[in-house]
């Protein structure tokens, strides 16, 4: 696995990360908007997958769009959990406005186990993310100002600590793999992907594919990947920091 | 469990190879602005100048200039390696393409099943065929195809199988025309296949090889090599035609000495060194002080290659 952040200047926070013949670009950039309604005190996440036609030929015209739909719906379930990624530093003015961090992800290539890569880029991104602060003074008249300060280092940084991986597992006959190469997703008709932070919680769980899980199979699985993940965290933060 | 997360930055840099001075253009480049050559394949005239139209080297020949291309794309080059390996220059890993010569063994994979032949993926410019007529019945039988074999066309050869085959005929177009006429040939099963540079695997007399250590090899010319464990032949070593396929679960220790020669040839594959039985036993050999998933790191990779070739050296030099 190879990682790198802070490639594109202009956005906010980047990484792209390459696992063998896998190679996914993530860009972060954060814009000013306002909060949801059912949590004004928080910021927002949004993401948005391309599947380039460079990956893989089947993604040629609008090919990708469903890998690249079901990709950003896991990765908005897995961030959804209040226990993810903690979103409050990102509220400017409580139900008026706050930061939005767009998630761009741009797979370049595409080379098996897409859901884990991606899912380590956007933590490595979203760990290089820098956002300014913001001065809020209330006036009187109820008016809030915001202002940005000159100071280009007073930066706002996120805590992934907690920011879930996911792990994909691939049921092949009746054993499960983690790590499938694209042989190996060829000979499976059905994975579960789970998201899991490092402290073991699993946020979000999806089955891919046409296959079918049997109950325990799915209990084990899920044992697996938390226990799996847990690891990788810790290595991961030990790299980074 | 063993994870390696790495920084880019810290990835292995081959050492540039100091060769002679090769000259390498791009296309637009200006070849020659001397007009008293004779302009070969790959450049066109712009004015006075010669420009190259495809990337590759320059190859003068008294005052014959022209631009070979760095992927062998086109027929014809018989018993030419790939200029790019020659020159030690590329340090790319796409795959080149196929061409093929008559009698070559290739490895491919079924992906269509027309009215009297099959569409065989063979890494090459255009899908090869593999003729009705061109295959042997189940069981060996030698007679003339009926109606009723090709509506049965499905259950000998389907989509998604992988075969092995020699080369036929060259069609005027360049595909090739695949035959499984011999018992040696025909349906593969229980094995693994490894796709590398088609120019990497060295055209022999024989391309199935029983290695010592338990395993089969075949290697394809059009770069797929297939790897299985040795079926012990009851009837002297002939193959059974290859339909007949034995779906029983591999044991552990024969997968993993197919798993070590996997990595192994990959290994190889990625320090371009040439693949032919004797320095894949080498490899193998010499990957016997690491586990076999750790074959899979780079420098892991780059060690073994070293060993293989400091080996062969030596060899050559007695």
């Amino acid at each position: 696995m190879e990682l790198e952040t802070g490639l594109v200047t202009h956005a906010a926070g980047s990484a792209r990360l390459r696992l063998a013949t896998t190679d996914v670009l993530v860009g972060v950039k954060a814009e000013v908007g306002e909060p949801l309604p059912e949590r004004p005190r928080a910021g927002r996440l949004q993401f948005s997958v391309d599947c380039s036609a460079n990956a893989s030929p089947e993604f040629e015209g609008r090919g990708g769009e469903a890998l690249a739909g079901s990709i950003a719906s896991c990765l908005t379930r897995a961030y959804a959990s209040p226990s993810a990624l903690d979103l409050r530093p990102l509220s400017i003015v409580p139900a008026r406005q706050c930061w939005i961090l767009y998630v761009d992800i741009l797979i370049l290539e595409c080379g098996g186990n897409l859901y884990d890569a991606v899912s380590c880029a956007v933590k490595a991104a979203l760990f290089n993310a820098r956002v300014p602060e913001l001065d809020v003074s209330s006036a009187d008249s109820g008016r809030v100002d915001v202002e940005l300060s000159d100071d280009p280092f007073k930066l706002l940084r996120l805590d992934v600590e907690n920011a879930p991986c996911l792990v994909t597992l691939l049921l092949v006959d009746s054993e499960c793999i983690v790590d499938p190469t694209q042989e190996e997703e060829a000979c499976s008709k059905a994975s579960l992907v789970t998201a899991v932070t490092a402290g073991g919680l699993v946020t979000a769980v999806t089955k891919a594919g046409r296959g079918s899980f049997h109950p325990t199979t799915v209990a084990s699985a899920l044992e697996v990947s938390s226990s799996d993940r847990v690891f990788l965290s810790v290595v991961w933060c030990r790299h980074c920091n | 469990m063993e994870v390696d997360i790495r920084l880019a930055a810290e990835r292995l840099r081959q050492e540039e190879a100091t060769r002679g001075a090769a000259q390498l253009v791009t296309p637009g480049d200006t070849v020659t602005g001397d007009g008293g050559f004779m302009r070969g394949h790959g450049t066109y005239k712009d004015g006075e100048n010669l420009v190259a139209s495809v990337a590759g080297f320059v190859r003068r020949i008294n005052r014959l200039i022209s631009v070979q291309p760095l992927k062998a794309r086109y027929n014809g080059e018989i018993g030419d390696d790939c200029p790019a390996v020659q020159e030690g220059l590329v340090t790319s890993e796409r795959l080149c393409c196929f061409p093929g010569e008559i009698g070559d063994v290739v490895i491919g994979r079924v992906i269509e099943v027309q009215q009297k032949r099959w569409k065989v993926d063979t890494c090459s410019r255009l899908h090869s065929l593999l003729m009705l007529s061109s295959v042997n019945l189940p069981g060996g039988e030698q007679r003339r195809k009926t109606q009723e074999d090709e509506l049965a066309m499905r259950s000998y050869l389907e989509e998604g199988d992988l075969i092995s085959a020699e080369v036929q005929n060259i069609f005027s177009d360049g595909s090739l025309s695949l035959h499984t006429r011999s018992l040696k040939y025909g349906k593969l099963s229980q094995g693994v296949m490894v796709a590398v540079p088609s120019n990497l695997v060295l055209r022999r007399k024989n391309h199935f090889h029983d290695l010592p250590c338990g395993a089969t090899v075949i290697l394809g010319n059009n770069g797929y090599i297939w790897i299985c464990a040795t079926v012990v032949g009851e009837d002297g070593g002939a193959g059974t035609g290859g339909y007949v396929q034995n779906l029983e679960r591999v044991p552990l220790p024969e997968r993993e000495v197919i798993s070590r020669l996997r990595n192994c040839i990959l290994a190889l594959a990625g320090s371009w060194m040439m693949l032919y039985d004797t320095s894949i036993l080498y490899a193998f050999e010499a990957s016997s002080k690491f586990q076999a998933r750790d074959l899979l790191k780079p420098e892991v990779m780059a060690e073994v290659a070293d060993l293989t070739r400091k080996r062969l050296d030596l060899e050559a030099a007695e």
